[in-house]
């Protein structure tokens, strides 16, 4: 019983989060905090085959899908917070708290009378008894089940399946797509600038500067620059003065063609 | 021996099951909706395998196994609904899923 008074406020708790949390990542966590907690409920009540069923499928499986689907949906695909039916949230959360009262006071009223234990049903091992009643009782529910399971795999690929409406473009397609918005509009039909290599930085997040000195938007990718993760052009000409530094070159000696962007910055010490 | 009593994890699971409700009832993400109800079936099969241990039968185990099946089952096609919804519509909110209204 002491497993389930520590399990219980935690399961609780976690299954709670899963109505607040606006990311659908934490509610996937919490949901694992549950099935743990379940799963060890499930060992202190004589169910360790069950317990094991558990933590595989639910947290091997049904849990890795759902991760997987948030992945593939975007996993700061977060809740609306707008209702379409008025009142509804308020309605919902009332018609729980009425739920949960009347369960929770019904079955507590209830006497469920003496625990018979499952100690004479598991006698022989609890997989043992479970596969003898799963392949005798119940032996037409567990071939059904292999009917559903065939059903469910087959109906997921169909589902997951997209049809191609037009053929994959190939390279000649692409080449010409590119020539031909060159011709209507412009746009340079070769490679974009690579970014900038500079003494101590070549990495994808430094911009190539322009002739005249400021970064070029181009050569890094528009991910970064949306994450605001570029390094700017001071930072690099801070740099460059430190490299100087370091390899004892002459402080200005043939750079002010090449680093124009640092000009600015060192002009005072000049 | 001493024998603990069931009625506190069939309390446990009703609350696991109103819990689950009521976020299927208020959340919009569709996935989030699906987490819940998997938080009720779950709910449910600790009922099933308490009841089990109450009545010393093992057919309650037997009960939770299929549901447990069933479940990953459901998920499977579930899942593959909502990824069919959300490439055609960009959204995964159970509230833009509303033509048939209409």
């Amino acid at each position: 019983m002491a497993t389930f008074w520590v399990l219980s406020p935690i399961m609780v708790l976690a299954a709670l989060g899963i109505l607040f949390v606006r990311k659908a990542v934490h509610a996937a966590l919490l949901l694992a905090i549950v099935m743990i907690g379940l799963a060890m409920l499930y060992l202190s009540l004589d169910a360790p085959f069950l317990a094991a069923v558990q933590v595989a499928v639910y947290m091997g499986a049904i849990l890795m899908l759902f991760l997987f689907v948030l992945m593939l949906v975007g996993v700061d695909a977060s809740d609306s917070v707008i209702e379409t039916i008025r009142g509804q949230r308020a309605l919902a959360i009332i018609g729980g708290l009425l739920l949960g009262v009347v369960l929770v006071v019904g079955i507590g009223q209830v006497s469920l009378g003496t625990t018979v234990g499952l100690d004479d049903a598991n006698a022989s091992g609890n997989i043992p008894a479970l596969a003898n009643l799963l392949f005798s009782d119940w032996v037409f529910a567990f071939e059904v089940t292999s009917a559903l399971l065939i059903t469910a795999a087959v109906g997921a690929m169909v589902l997951a399946h997209r049809e191609r409406l037009e053929p994959k473009p190939t390279q000649a397609d692409l080449a010409a797509r590119r020539m031909q918005d060159y011709a209507t509009s412009g746009k340079h039909p070769g490679n974009l600038p690579t970014p900038g290599v500079f003494a101590r930085h070549n990495a994808v997040d430094t911009p190539a500067l322009l002739p005249d000195g400021t970064a070029s938007e181009a050569s890094i990718s528009r991910v970064l620059a949306a994450r605001g993760t570029v390094r700017s052009a001071p930072a690099m000409a801070e740099d460059v003065a430190e490299v100087e530094k370091q390899i004892g070159a002459a402080p200005h000696a043939g750079r002010g063609a090449s680093a124009p962007a640092t000009t600015e910055e060192e002009a005072p010490a000049t | 021996m001493w024998r603990c009593v069931m009625t506190p994890y069939v309390v446990l699971s009703s609350i696991l099951f109103t819990i689950g409700c009521v976020g299927v009832l208020t959340r919009r993400n569709a996935i989030v909706v699906f987490m819940c109800v998997e938080l009720m079936l779950n709910a449910s099969n600790l009922a099933l395998v308490a009841f089990s241990k109450q009545n010393g039968n093992l057919d309650g185990q037997v009960t939770a196994f299929f549901v447990m099946v069933v479940a990953a089952a459901e998920v499977v096609v579930g899942l593959a609904i909502i990824m069919t919804i959300f490439r055609t519509r960009r959204s995964a909110s159970v509230d833009d899923a509303s033509l048939l209204k209409y």
